[in-house]
Parts: structure tokens; C-alpha cells; sequence
């Protein structure tokens, strides 16, 4: 009898004592995951549009939500990391507006038309972010788009009078701590106990982007002297990017440095082929009846010395039956249009279009927005302006080999640099320029398929061609993880790149 | 005045028709699930309509009724410890009932009618939790209505038979996929959900006493596929575009109630009795939870379960205290029917090891209060969902799971 009270008592006890279900280690207990020798309680992260976690052309909402840093700092959470705030745009459309007034363009989203094909399409939606409407800091997140590595030391750069002298940026506009603010300043403001600098790829982005017509202003350290499609010189970048680092190690802070990727490598350079345009041979024999005159001056040209041999031969025009590169202007091709128009062979007119023609080849990169625009006609009333065909694609349509050659030299020696800062700063360092290259050549294998560069459905870039989707922020976010862990000697868990979104569908 | 009371019993609790942890939960009887719900073989009261009907030709009573319910608190934990993931269930306590009646006709001929609840599952994980793709949240409810007619062929041997209805309900949410989402970044996800489903079954069961102090029985309860036809289907969230024609839409689906094999033996001693069960339940028909839409532009969504006849053994011992206390104790194992590789998060039942106490008093000549307690035990395990499609790449889901349950159940019979 006693023996069945106890038995009772105890199983009663047992019952009660055993509700407890946790894990025998819980991945939210302290101590399951480690920050090594980093202190991850205060993240700052400073850069441009890629920090900011920009997307379809636009930052918007959600897209910040899946930003590098804020899915950074939610691994950091696992191991002391605090509270990151970031400049949330008021809506998920992008535009931003300076005083009612639409100053950047809203996102893009991938419509459909009714044969089902895609076309991405710039969101048809009346933003609601005004600039105006400052918000208050501190932030974590100070990715500003459209940043080059010496506007983060500039004072006023977030100044509203700023803004028409081109000397201020609408982002940080939004959310500088004064007008006389320079962005370094309010990183530093944060006294971060760890940071990421991802910096430089405006530097020679916008002349890649705009097909090289700016200028590589390599040999000239004067910022203020730069167009903004120019390429920053190389001891300029260097100068203000160890500023940089030196500002966010000066209380201790660990970090990470990322590196510039190759531009090349982005589908806003791959997506449409130098042979777009297809002809049969009865058209490619008319076409090139039209260049016979221009094919033979160049000869003529070689003669006179105004062109050599190898220009002659590069800018010598032939189409044949099968698909055909467009012809283009290539800036770096020695202007004949004087001495055309001089020797009378042919109209001002015709001597202009004439002047730095050539065929594309291989070795050009024809941008993105050349898409919408080969085979069509220049002029709408005359069916010969055929774009591509009769009349060249604009400079800043084709980023050539020099031009390309130009961008790669300065990439390669901000690449020396932040590599050289970060080993010598003892700072986590990611190889972005290695990273995107693997997945533009073979593409990088997740959960349920491969992450490429494929324009629209590779999952990696966005309808931008050149920004990252969520998925491909994801995927550097847990390179970057890796990079800390190895540094540091921590243990943060990586996300699921499966889990994290590509490009929206959106029919207007 | 009992008859009124039964009604009553019956409406009241039949708005409360909600389920706990798991497809199939026993707590289908307040005496028997102190001792590890083993009861076939046992002649105690009417809870044996569920048990086994053919034993109650024997009760005292020439009316009995038995009525009770349960208070399920389960909880599922889940992580995944590469990506930090961690997830706990927010179920609500859920209540299983039952209500059994038998009354003897004339010494060979007993009939009753019951309602209890076998099967049922309440789930609820956060909205958008990792494997929201699979499951945001679940309710399943399935009522039987169940008459009996027992009849005595001699002493030693009875045999029971009756129809069973059963009324079923469902509610499920979850993702459409893993990344999809609106232009605001909401995740896409859709609701099923249909009720009042009713389909017809039959149960059978025979009772042996070899000698005065033990008995002997079988029940079988047979398969039943619910497949509500007129449910509905409600898609939010969803993008606007013709690559997402995920339109609101009546769906069709299969969800099969197992049958079951009871088998069960019971010696008195003293003031002791032993009951020792072994069930089985043929979980092998569920193959696969497959929905239909009646809108031809939305994809059938074909979920994979190939589920494995589980069985259970379970072990009660009741001590006779006094006259008017009993008290009870029991053990039993039970098997899951998943198999490795199909652990899927809306059911995820592993082998449990389940712990019974519990204790009856008499109040007067016609009245017994039965209270028991249920703790359920799964141990700590990783499992994985692998048949989750993406792009026709299969998409494991999974990480370490933790499971508990704990129900305190309360019963009251009458005898007349």
C-alpha cells in the first residue's frame, strides 16, 4: 500500500519535473554561438547602395529588410549583437520625392504580357518617401546609394541645399545627423564596436554603367574636379579609403572590409550578345553596299596618316548572312569627320555619323538598355535608321576593350588597397571581385538549384542588372560570416540563401 | 433527468470539438487512460463503447453512461543549429471529449449510443516561421458518432457491432513557397478550409472469458477517408501577376482516418487489476495529402506522407484501495508512423513514451469520478521533411525536434 503511495507521489513528481522540453542546447542559449575575439554589440555598416541593400534600381523597404547588414546583424544577434536601426524608406515603391516633386526612379518589377513574357518594367506607383522628412538617428545602417569612396569624407553631403549644386546625396539627405554632417562622422557617432566598410564600386561603376563616356580621371587627386561617370584615381581612393579605415578602428573596432567585384562580370554588361542582330544574306549584302564608299576611305585614310592600319582594319564594316554585332561610336577611334567633310567625299551629316564608327566585336560589352534600343529606328519616319545597322549605338551604350581595360586597372588597384588595410588593420576581408565571378562562370549551388548571373532568372542580380537580389545579399551576408568566423574565431550560424527572394513578379 | 443531461453533455461539448498533438490522440476514456489507456479486455463502465462494446453486456448497470474530457497542452520545438533557426509552437490547449452510453435491453441485448473524438490535431507555428512552406498552422477535428448493438452468445463469449459517423473538419494554412511574396514583401500563403465533412464507418468486437477473472477482446474500427468536396480555398497575399494565377477556389482532398486493431487482455486479482493492450493502427493508407483545386489555373498541391502501420503497448494496473478509491497507474509505447525522410512539421510525432496516473471515487451508489493525468515523452531527435518540391529540385526541411505533451483528463460516470 505504502509502496503504491509513493509510486504515486513520484510519478506525480516525475510528470511535473519533466515538462520542461528544451533542447539540451539551445541555439538561443548564450554561449551556443561565439563572437571569437570580436565584440559584436554595436554593428555599423558604411558604404553605398550595396550596404544599404538597394535593388530593381530603387531602395525600398523589404529590400532593405533582406540587406547584407541587417541579415549580418541578425547573425550577430546570436552572439551579443544589438539593436540595428536603419533608414527604412516609408514604402516598398523606391521613388523618393523632394518636395512632392519625384527625383529618383521607382523599383522595377518583372511584368508579363500575355504570351506570358517577362519584361522587367519600372513599378507603376506613386512613392511616398520624401527626403524632406528627416528622420533622427543614430543609424547602423549608413549604406548610401550612389556613394563613391571620397563622398563619405565630404562634409555636407547630406546638406538639403546641398542637393542643386550636386554636392549633396537625396539618400543621405533623409537621414544625415546635420548639414554639415559628412557620413564617416555619423558612423563614428555610433561608436561601433565592429563595422563594415564596402566602398568603391561608384568609383568606377558609373563610367562602366555609362559606357565609358566619362573620364578615367587616373593622375588627378582633385574629387572636386570629377564628373560623376568619371573613374576615381587610384592614389585618391587609396588615401581616402585608409581615412576611412583608420576613423573606424580608431576606437578598437573590428570589422570587415569587402573588395570591389568586376563590373564586367554583372549581366548589365552579359545580358545581350555583340551578334544581336540577325540578317539574311540578300540584307547583309544591301547593308554593306551602304559601307562600301566608308570601307575603301579608310584606306584611303591609312595613306593620308590620319588613321593607321590597325584602326583601318578595326573600323572596316562587314555584315554577313547569320547573326551581325552592331555597328557602334567607339570614342577612343581617331575622329574623321573633319577630313571626310574636308575632302568633299561625303555631307557634314553623314562625315559626323561616319566619325568614330566601327563594327562591335567580341572583346565589347554591350550595356543592358542597348536591349530596347538595337533594331530600332533612330528616326521613326525613315525605315533605313535602323539602330545598330544604319545608325551606330551611342558611346554610352558599349563599354569597349580599352574602356573596359581602364575600369579593370583602377579595380585592381582599390583591390590592393583594401586587401592591403585589412591585413594590415588584422580585419575580416571578403573577396567580392572572387565571389561574383564565381557565380557569373559557374554559378554557386544552394538548397534547391545554382545562383548565377543569368538576367531575370539566375537569382542573383536583380532586375537592375547590376545590384544584388535579396537571395544574392544573402549569399555575400554568409561569405561574409565565414570571413568573420575565420578572422575572429567565432562560430555565427549563416542563413538559408534558399529562403531569401529573388526578383517580383508585378503586372501594372 | 439523465436523459436531459446527456443532451446537454452533448451540445456543449461538441462546440468545443477540438484536438491536441498529433493525428491520433487517446484520451478516450478517463478510467483507461490512467492506466496507459488499455481497456479492451476490461469490464469496468461505459467508456468500453469505445474500448471494446462487446464487453458491456456484462455491466451492473442497466443504464450507464460515462462522460469526460481532457486538457492538452502540447508543444513542438524546433531548430536548426547552421542556421540558428528556433521555433515553438504557440497550440492552444485543446479538448477531447467523450460521451458513451449503453443500456441492456434484456440480459442478452445491450445498445448505446457515443461521441468521442479520436483523431484531431491542433497546430500553430508563427506566421512565416522557417518551414511556413509546409505549415503555419493546422486544425484537424474528426467526431464520431458511433451506436452499438452487444449481444451475449453465452457467459464466456459476447460479440458488438454498430455503424460510426463521423463528422470532420480541417483548417490549414501555410505558405505558398518559400520566397514568394507580394509587392510589400507578404509572404503568398493559402488557407483550406472545410467543415462538416461526414462519411460512414463500422466497428466490430467480440469479448472472451475463459474463466471468471479474465477477459479477452478485439475491436476493429474501420478505415474511413474523409474527402471534403465543397472546401475552401482563400489565397492571400499574392502577387498580381499572370505567373501567380493563385485565385480563391473550392478544393476537393483525401484524409484518411486510419482503422484499428485493438486487442487487449485484463485479470483481477484481489483487489488488483492487470490490463495489457497491444493496438495497431494502420496508418499505411495515408500516402499522401493531396489537394485539389476546382480553379484549373491553380496548381494541385501533392504532399507526400507514405505513412507506416504503427503499433502501441500499453500496460494499466489498478489497486482497489477501499470502497470508494481506486487508484491507477499505466505505461505505453507508442509507435510513430512516420517513416525517416517524411517528418513533417504539421504532425510530428516520433516514438513516444507515455506515463499514466490517475485515481476513481465512488460518490454514493450511482456516481464515480475518474481523474488521470497523461504525460507524454519524445525524445530529442533530428528528422527531416524531404519530399517538399521547389523547381523540381527536392528541398529538405529539418533540424532537431523536441516534442512534449501533458494532458489531465477528468470523467464522470453514472450507473443505474
Amino acid at each position: 500500500m505504502k509502496l503504491l503511495y509513493k509510486a504515486f507521489i513520484a510519478s506525480a513528481a516525475l510528470a511535473l519535473v519533466a515538462c520542461d522540453t528544451n533542447f539540451d542546447d539551445r541555439v538561443t542559449d548564450e554561449g551556443f554561438y561565439t563572437s571569437g575575439s570580436a565584440d559584436l554589440s554595436t554593428f555599423v555598416a558604411v558604404g553605398n547602395s550595396l550596404t544599404a541593400g538597394y535593388a530593381d534600381n530603387a531602395l525600398y523597404k523589404s529590400g532593405q529588410e533582406n540587406s547584407f547588414p541587417n541579415i549580418l546583424a541578425s547573425r550577430f544577434e546570436f552572439a551579443g549583437g544589438g539593436e540595428f536601426k536603419q533608414p527604412l524608406m516609408k514604402d516598398n515603391y523606391g521613388g523618393l520625392l523632394l518636395q512632392g516633386v519625384q527625383i529618383t526612379d521607382n523599383r522595377m518589377v518583372l511584368s508579363f504580357d500575355e504570351e506570358g513574357n517577362p519584361a522587367p518594367t519600372v513599378l507603376d506607383a506613386t512613392p511616398t518617401t520624401e527626403i524632406t522628412e528627416h528622420l533622427s538617428g543614430p543609424f547602423n545602417n549608413l549604406g548610401v546609394p550612389g556613394a563613391k569612396s571620397f563622398h563619405l569624407l565630404a562634409n555636407g553631403y547630406g546638406s538639403l541645399s546641398g542637393l542643386s549644386t550636386g554636392q549633396a546625396n537625396p539618400y543621405f539627405v533623409r537621414f544625415t545627423s546635420s548639414e554639415s554632417a559628412s557620413v564617416i562622422e555619423d558612423a563614428m557617432e555610433v561608436d561601433a564596436t565592429f563595422f563594415s566598410l564596402w566602398i568603391g564600386n561608384n568609383d568606377i561603376l558609373g563610367y562602366a554603367t555609362s559606357g565609358g563616356v566619362g573620364e578615367d580621371q587616373t593622375g588627378n587627386i582633385d574629387p572636386t574636379t570629377y564628373g560623376g561617370n568619371d573613374i576615381t584615381d587610384p592614389s585618391l581612393f587609396a588615401g581616402v579609403y585608409s581615412q576611412l579605415v583608420e576613423g573606424l578602428t580608431l576606437n578598437g573596432a573590428k570589422g570587415i572590409l569587402a573588395n570591389i567585384p568586376d563590373v564586367t562580370t554583372i549581366p548589365y554588361f552579359n545580358t545581350v550578345p555583340v551578334h544581336a542582330i540577325p540578317m539574311d544574306a540578300a540584307t547583309a549584302e544591301q547593308v554593306n553596299g551602304m559601307f562600301d564608299q566608308y570601307n575603301q576611305a579608310l584606306q584611303a585614310l591609312v595613306v593620308l596618316n590620319a588613321i593607321d592600319q590597325e584602326e583601318a582594319e578595326a573600323r572596316f564594316i562587314n555584315f554577313n548572312e547569320g547573326q551581325n554585332a552592331p555597328i557602334i561610336v567607339d570614342t577612343d577611334l581617331t575622329d574623321i569627320s573633319g577630313i571626310l567633310i574636308q575632302s568633299g567625299m561625303v555631307d557634314e551629316e553623314t562625315a559626323n555619323l561616319l566619325a568614330q564608327l566601327r563594327q562591335a566585336n567580341t572583346d565589347d560589352l554591350l550595356l543592358l538598355p542597348s536591349m530596347n534600343v538595337i533594331g530600332t529606328l533612330a528616326d521613326a519616319s525613315n525605315p533605313m535608321s535602323i539602330m545598330g545597322v544604319a545608325v551606330p549605338l551611342p558611346d554610352e551604350l558599349v563599354l569597349t576593350k580599352k574602356e573596359q581595360e581602364r575600369v579593370h586597372t583602377a579595380m585592381e588597384s582599390y583591390n590592393a588597397t583594401i586587401q592591403a588595410l585589412a591585413s594590415q588593420h588584422d580585419l575580416a576581408f571578403l573577396d567580392a571581385n572572387m565571389l561574383l565571378k564565381q557565380v557569373a562562370q559557374d554559378g554557386v549551388p544552394y538548397d534547391a538549384g545554382v545562383l548565377t548571373s543569368e538576367y531575370v532568372t539566375g537569382g542573383a542580380f536583380s532586375l537592375d542588372g547590376v545590384h544584388p537580389t535579396a537571395r544574392g545579399y544573402a549569399f555575400l551576408a554568409n561569405e561574409m560570416i565565414r570571413a568573420i568566423n575565420d578572422t575572429y574565431g567565432a562560430s555565427l550560424p549563416v542563413v538559408n540563401v534558399g529562403e531569401y527572394p529573388t526578383v517580383t513578379a508585378h503586372n501594372n | 433527468m439523465v436523459n436531459r443531461y446527456f443532451i446537454l453533455t452533448l451540445l456543449l461539448f461538441s462546440t468545443l470539438a477540438s484536438y491536441a498533438g498529433g493525428y491520433r490522440v487517446s484520451l478516450q476514456g478517463g478510467r483507461a487512460l490512467a492506466m496507459g489507456h488499455a481497456g479492451v479486455g476490461v469490464i469496468d463502465n461505459a467508456e468500453g463503447a469505445f474500448f471494446n462494446p462487446a464487453g458491456l453486456v456484462h455491466l451492473e448497470g442497466r443504464l450507464e453512461i460515462a462522460a469526460g474530457i481532457s486538457f492538452v497542452s502540447s508543444e513542438i520545438k524546433f531548430q536548426n543549429s547552421i542556421t540558428g533557426q528556433y521555433e515553438s509552437t504557440n497550440n492552444p490547449v485543446s479538448t477531447p471529449f467523450y460521451v458513451y452510453s449503453n443500456y441492456h435491453i434484456n440480459d442478452q441485448f445491450s445498445v448505446g449510443l457515443s461521441v468521442f473524438t479520436p483523431y484531431g490535431s491542433v497546430v500553430e507555428y508563427d506566421t512565416d516561421w522557417a518551414g511556413s512552406h509546409l505549415v503555419n498552422r493546422i486544425d484537424l477535428s474528426a467526431v464520431y458518432i458511433q451506436p452499438h448493438v452487444a449481444y451475449k452468445i453465452n457467459e464466456k463469449l459476447s460479440v458488438a457491432a454498430g455503424p460510426t459517423f463521423i463528422i470532420g473538419a480541417v483548417d490549414f494554412n501555410r505558405n505558398l513557397n518559400r520566397t514568394l511574396t507580394d509587392l510589400d514583401g507578404n509572404r503568398s500563403n493559402v488557407t483550406v478550409k472545410a467543415s462538416g465533412v461526414t462519411k460512414v464507418g463500422w466497428h466490430a468486437s467480440a469479448m472472451y472469458r475463459p474463466m471468471e477473472r479474465l477477459n479477452i477482446g478485439a475491436t476493429y474500427r474501420s478505415e474511413v477517408i474523409m474527402n471534403p468536396s465543397d472546401g475552401d480555398a482563400t489565397f492571400n497575399n499574392v502577387p498580381n501577376s499572370p505567373m501567380t494565377p493563385f485565385e480563391d477556389s473550392k478544393f476537393s482532398a483525401e484524409l484518411p482516418l486510419p482503422a484499428e486493431l485493438l486487442i487487449g487482455a485484463a485479470y483481477e486479482f484481489d483487489k488488483w487489476t492487470i490490463a495489457v493492450d497491444y493496438n495497431r493502427a494502420f496508418w499505411n493508407v495515408y500516402k499522401s495529402l493531396d489537394i485539389q483545386f476546382e480553379n484549373p489555373n491553380v496548381p494541385d498541391s501533392h504532399n507526400p506522407r507514405n505513412y507506416k502501420d504503427a503499433s502501441t503497448y500499453r500496460f494499466g494496473a489498478q489497486y482497489q484501495l477501499n470502497d470508494m478509491v481506486a487508484l491507477r497507474a499505466g505505461y505505453y509505447f507508442d509507435e510513430t508512423p512516420v517513416r525517416k525522410g517524411y517528418f513533417a512539421p504539421e504532425t510530428p510525432r516520433t516514438d513516444s513514451h507515455n506515463f499514466t496516473i490517475g485515481a476513481g471515487i465512488n460518490i454514493g451508489d450511482h456516481f464515480r469520478v475518474d481523474a488521470a493525468l497523461l504525460y507524454i515523452y519524445f525524445d530529442e531527435i533530428d528528422a527531416s521533411y524531404d519530399h517538399y518540391m521547389e523547381d523540381g529540385v527536392a528541398v529538405p526541411f529539418g533540424g532537431a525536434y523536441k516534442t512534449s505533451g501533458f494532458a489531465p483528463s477528468i470523467g464522470i460516470t453514472y450507473k443505474m
